[in-house]
């Protein structure tokens, strides 16, 4: 009886407390609050994560632990106690998206972190959430996989499963961070675009990115836009959990603030109940979808890194953008016209920019951590072989590309 | 509606928009159905602030059928949103409705640890022995030798005692009783309601159609009047003879006790944190 042991202890003075605790009052939370923007800090992109939530908002995280996100939990398990958020350890990974989804249709801002095989444990449960339009984040700290593969060696090949990984047709919502900065950036945005479009969205990091120390400067919170869920205005009688009427972006009620309304993962009418109606279940379906394709210019976000005049253009994302920042800056001194085109927002894909990129240079390499995924989305957006030629540059053996590597690919290709 | 009866379950029920049911003649989903409302109706409490949660199968359609909070949720995982739920807002009674196959096969490993963190989430077990809504299968609570879909020579596995697997878990109240006893039914669910802490109740339960057909159980009254022979109370079972208390369903509240709860422990948990914090 653990409860009654604490309760009957006399009360510990104030100097002995702070050293009972686990999380000591001059943690580095502590000293970051009282000096961002002032002071930069040293910081891991699994703590830029976890801080990332806090400042967005979220007040429900239910993990597993699993290498290499375990430092988001316990970071969180740290602070949520603070602010009289929920921190719970659950029994698995298909439990802690079940909570987080749960806690969520009751009020709560909710985040996971996982890898590779509690990811793919999740797949189910982000898919209730997509058709229960349920906000709600799922961050993936990427580790080779398949299966338990190198846990803490890094690897891009969820990229596919972000989008894909949950039966039937579900649009989805990716973010993907290339440094520590913004990965707490990314968080913030993940947790405001699920409040927003109401859906499941997935940040994911690339394994060296969720342990890469960097010095971050964080913003003083009045700098940080925080998006809230709409809440229904009309009398409990009138409210539709899904109305169609607002852009697509509907206000979404809490259990137990008298709407008293139903959830399933049944394909349902605007009002939540199952349908069998082809015509409703049509409805819902283009509802999830426009949802996505109506909002595009809000979703999709990419940095454009000297292409003005470049005639070479590589195309990827996280850590292996970084790779090519360092080769692009090697090879233009050498004169050779080489720019990046990164995709911040990797789902919804980037169409409009990647067309664009195409139309404009004669080479793309995409170089991935993966056996050909982001690829295969260039692929599709090529409508003549003839309009740039598309060079494939693939690892996966637990190593990254380097600069060395891509700057060598540049210069076969130029 | 302008026809139909007015009593008390009614008041509860979405009759204007999801009846009829999907539930087959016979079957005693319904039964609990009146068993919940009834009991909860007894408690004067606020219907805002109730939370029906079920997974899938026969059994976790039910929540549609009621005007509370409700949440139809995946197959095996009302137990985890339900822990979702009630650690945001504890000030929510949170009903879990599921069934023996939703439970204890793909859902057992959320049970045993819902019940060991003692969490005050009150589940509604109906166990009817087979995966009805898929047609007839066996589930972890077919009984040894019967026939199921997916077990047509009787199965050899042997059934879990799920009122002991969740005692064994840590669960701090749980009874048992079947779909004949409906009053006694009723008692415990507002027992469980009162309950601080981790609620279990294993309602056993007919289904004539699937279950009964099979085993050539001889319909739906034949298997509420076998409930009623083949069960003996729990306050009776000390002084029978165990020949007679051999295979039968013993019904009753099989454990009650305080144990802290776990939403509890974590505000105090938090409280604590927090003024230290402070200082």
């Amino acid at each position: 009886m653990p409860k009654k042991d604490i309760k009957t202890k006399p009360a510990p003075k104030a100097k002995a407390t702070k050293e009972t605790l686990a999380v000591k009052p001059d943690s580095k939370l502590e000293e970051i609050q009282a000096t961002r923007e002032r002071k930069s800090v040293l910081m891991q992109g699994n703590e830029a994560v976890a801080y990332g939530a806090l400042d967005a908002g979220v007040n429900f995280f239910a993990g597993y632990p699993i290498t290499p996100s375990t430092e988001v939990a316990e970071i969180l398990s740290a602070e949520l106690p603070k602010r009289g958020g929920v921190f719970v350890q659950m029994e698995d990974e298909i439990a802690s998206i079940c909570a987080i989804t749960g806690a969520s249709l009751a009020g709560a801002k909710s985040l996971t972190a996982t890898s590779g095989p509690g990811f793919s444990l999740m797949q189910e449960g982000i898919g209730f959430a997509k058709i229960t339009e349920t906000p709600c984040v799922v961050v993936n700290v990427q580790r080779m996989g398949p299966s338990t593969g190198m846990p803490t060696s890094p690897a891009q090949g969820d990229i596919m499963q972000a989008k894909w990984g949950s039966h039937g047709d579900s649009p989805a919502i990716v973010l993907y961070p290339a440094s520590v900065k913004e990965s707490y950036e990314l968080t913030i945005r993940a947790v405001n675009l699920s409040e927003k479009y109401r859906t499941c969205v997935i940040l994911l990091l690339d394994e060296v990115i969720g342990h890469m120390r960097e010095s971050v400067r964080l913003p003083d919170m009045a700098n940080v836009r925080v998006i809230n869920r709409i809440k229904p205005t009309v009398p409990p009688n009138w409210y539709k959990h899904y109305d169609e009427n607002q852009k697509y972006l509907s206000p979404l009620a809490s259990y137990g603030e008298g709407y008293r309304f139903h959830v399933t993962g049944l394909t349902h009418d605007s009002h939540g109940f199952p349908t069998n109606k082809s015509g409703e279940a049509g409805e819902m379906m283009d509802r999830l979808r426009k949802k996505i394709s109506y909002n595009m210019r809000d979703l999709v976000q990419i940095e454009s890194y000297q292409m003005e005049d470049a005639t070479i253009a590589i195309f990827t994302a996280g850590i292996t953008a970084r790779a090519a920042k360092a080769a692009i800056a090697m090879a233009r001194s050498e004169g050779i016209k080489v720019g990046l085109l990164r995709p911040l927002t990797i789902w919804p894909f980037p169409d409009e920019a990647v067309r664009k990129m195409l139309r404009n240079v004669e080479t793309v390499i995409v170089p991935e951590l993966n056996q050909g995924q982001l690829i295969h989305e260039i692929q599709r957006l090529t409508k003549d072989k003839s309009e740039s030629n598309l060079i494939a540059m693939q690892r996966v053996n637990g190593q990254l590309i380097t600069p060395n590597d891509i700057l060598h690919k540049i210069k076969e290709v130029s | 509606m302008a026809n139909i009866p007015q009593r008390i379950i009614h008041e509860y029920l979405r009759h204007d928009k999801k009846f009829p049911h999907v539930w087959c003649a016979g079957c005693s989903n319904g039964i609990v159905l009146g068993a919940i409302i009834r009991a909860i109706a007894s408690m004067d409490l606020d219907r805002d602030d109730i939370v029906m949660v079920s997974g899938i199968g026969c059994s976790s359609r039910m929540p549609v059928y009621v005007d509370f909070n409700t949440l139809h949720s995946l197959h095996g995982r009302a137990i985890a949103f339900a822990t979702g739920i009630k650690m945001h807002k504890p000030k929510l009674k949170v009903i879990v409705i599921t069934g023996d196959g939703d439970c204890t096969a793909i859902g057992g490993n959320h049970l045993i640890h819902a019940a060991r963190r003692n969490i005050d989430l009150k589940v509604i077990l109906i166990n009817n022995n087979i995966y009805g809504m898929t047609g007839g299968q066996c589930s972890p609570t077919t009984p040894h030798d019967a026939i199921a879909t997916t077990a047509p020579y009787g199965n050899i596995e042997p059934d879990f005692n799920v009122c002991n697997l969740a005692m064994g878990a840590g669960a701090s109240f749980v009874a048992r009783t079947t779909a004949f006893h409906v009053l006694e039914l009723q008692g415990m669910i507002k027992d469980a309601m009162e309950h601080p802490g981790f609620s279990l109740i294993e309602v056993i339960s007919a289904c004539p159609v699937i279950f009964g057909r099979l085993n050539k159980k001889g319909g739906a009254p034949q298997m509420m009047k076998d409930f009623r022979d083949n069960s003996v109370p729990l306050a009776a079972v000390a002084k029978l003879p165990p020949e007679k208390v051999e295979g039968k369903i013993v019904r009753g509240i099989l454990r009650r006790e305080i144990r802290p709860e776990y939403c509890a422990e974590y505000a105090a948990l938090s409280k604590r944190v927090q003024a230290m914090g402070g200082e």
